[in-house]
């Protein structure tokens, strides 16, 4: 017997991490905390970009780091080097974070601090362009990293990732003049499979580019958490 | 390497669906999905790997039936709808905009789970409405 299906009905397979998902971003809005997931290939730089910009940041904010990692700890070293809390999450098999495991590091992170403390936290996703975009884990914003060396084209042949981003960093520019790769172009492509994304070139290694970032995540955490608060 | 953790999912949303609306003893044959083709699954990978996963449980022997969904894209500027294509930068080749709005192709879902509840019994269809676990 089949009943009459509507074409809006059908469970999505997705469903238990968005579920999963929702709670996390209760949580961080509770906190009052603006959660970014931090996505690109293995190396574009999310580490290095996360050491340039944390030191400077703590300035004004209160952070925490999620650490995804497949197998070893050390990104989490190296971002304990610069002074912010950091949980690792070792991923094991799995090529990505998903809301369970970003819940499971919440109360670890929460035996250490008191998250109403935080203003920022960071989430470093696994280095993989294809499914962290496919499951969310709480984040206010998807933030993704390409760096010139990885080539104009990754954008078209990774559409997900970056479809799916609200903010995309070209990172590695102080590589520019070594490379035959147009930032223009760059840019076009990411605009053409994502007219609304924030495009920002930066460098962790110059600091190049590094206010115009940080220019964002403040108007990104303003406009993300007032509404919460005006409600407060 | 991602179908091994959807399949995950397929097999968690499978146990809620037993859980909430099937008898336990429900026996399923075939699971109907809905599989965007801008969705980070490859229906081929995902049967593979969903048939070495259900070995021996109580899902052994349900076959997937997948129905692949199209990307489609709705062009701004005209109106019109198309296919995005990686080797036209997913613009729209009508009027050269960039992909805004998608029609079709993030898709993935359980549509239809065809089961029997028991040996005898006839196989049954039971359409899946969007619900929160
Ligand atoms: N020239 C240059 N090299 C950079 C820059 N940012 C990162 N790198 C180098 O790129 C390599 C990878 O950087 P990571 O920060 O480890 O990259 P990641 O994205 O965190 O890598 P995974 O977490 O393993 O996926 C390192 O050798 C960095 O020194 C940059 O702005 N310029
Ligand atoms: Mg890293
Ligand atoms: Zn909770
Ligand atoms: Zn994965
Ligand atoms: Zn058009």
């Amino acid at each position: 017997m089949h009943l009459p299906l509507e074409d809006r009905l059908g469970m999505n397979l997705l469903a238990a991490n968005q579920h999963q998902a929702e709670h996390n971003r209760e949580h961080f809005e509770a906190w009052q905390v603006l959660a970014l997931n931090v996505m690109s290939s293995p190396g574009a730089g999310k580490t290095a970009l996360l050491e340039r910009s944390l030191p400077q940041l703590a300035q004004e904010w209160s952070m925490a780091v999620l650490e995804g990692d497949m197998t070893t700890q050390l990104d989490a070293e190296r971002l304990e080097a610069v002074g912010i809390p950091v949980v690792p999450i070792t991923t094991g098999r799995s090529c990505h974070l998903d809301a369970a495991m970003v819940s499971g590091g919440l109360k670890l992170l929460r035996q250490r601090l008191n998250p109403n403390q935080l203003d920022l936290l960071w989430v470093e996703n696994v280095g993989n362009l294809v499914c962290p975009a496919e499951f969310e884990v709480g984040e206010h914003h998807k933030v993704a990293l390409l760096s010139v060396t990885e080539g104009e084209d990754k954008p078209l042949k990774y559409p997900l990732m970056f479809r799916q981003a609200d903010v995309v960093l070209i990172t590695k520019i102080d590589l520019l003049p070594y490379l035959p790769v147009e930032l223009e172009q760059i840019r076009r492509n990411i605009h053409s499979i994502n007219p609304n994304a924030s495009v920002i070139p930066v460098s962790a290694l110059s600091g190049e580019g590094i206010d115009v970032w940080h220019a964002w995540l403040r108007s990104a955490r303003q406009n993300t958490l007032q509404p919460a608060l005006a409600m407060a | 390497m991602h179908e091994v953790d959807m399949t995950k999912c397929l097999l968690l949303a499978l146990q809620q669906w037993r859980e909430e609306q099937a008898s336990p003893q429900a026996m399923v044959d075939t699971i109907h999905l809905e599989v965007g083709r801008f969705t980070c699954v490859e229906p081929e990978q995902l049967r593979f790997t969903f048939q070495a996963a259900v070995a021996g449980s109580w899902l052994d022997g349900a076959q997937l039936q997948i129905e692949e969904i199209p990307f489609v894209g709705r062009c701004l500027a005209c109106n019109g709808t198309y296919s995005p294509t990686p080797e036209g930068a997913y613009r729209s080749p009508c009027c050269d905009h960039p992909l805004e709005e998608i029609v079709s192709g993030r898709e993935l879902r359980i549509r239809s789970i065809d089961y029997r509840t028991s040996l005898q019994s006839a196989v049954e269809s039971q359409a899946l409405s969007l619900q929160r676990v």
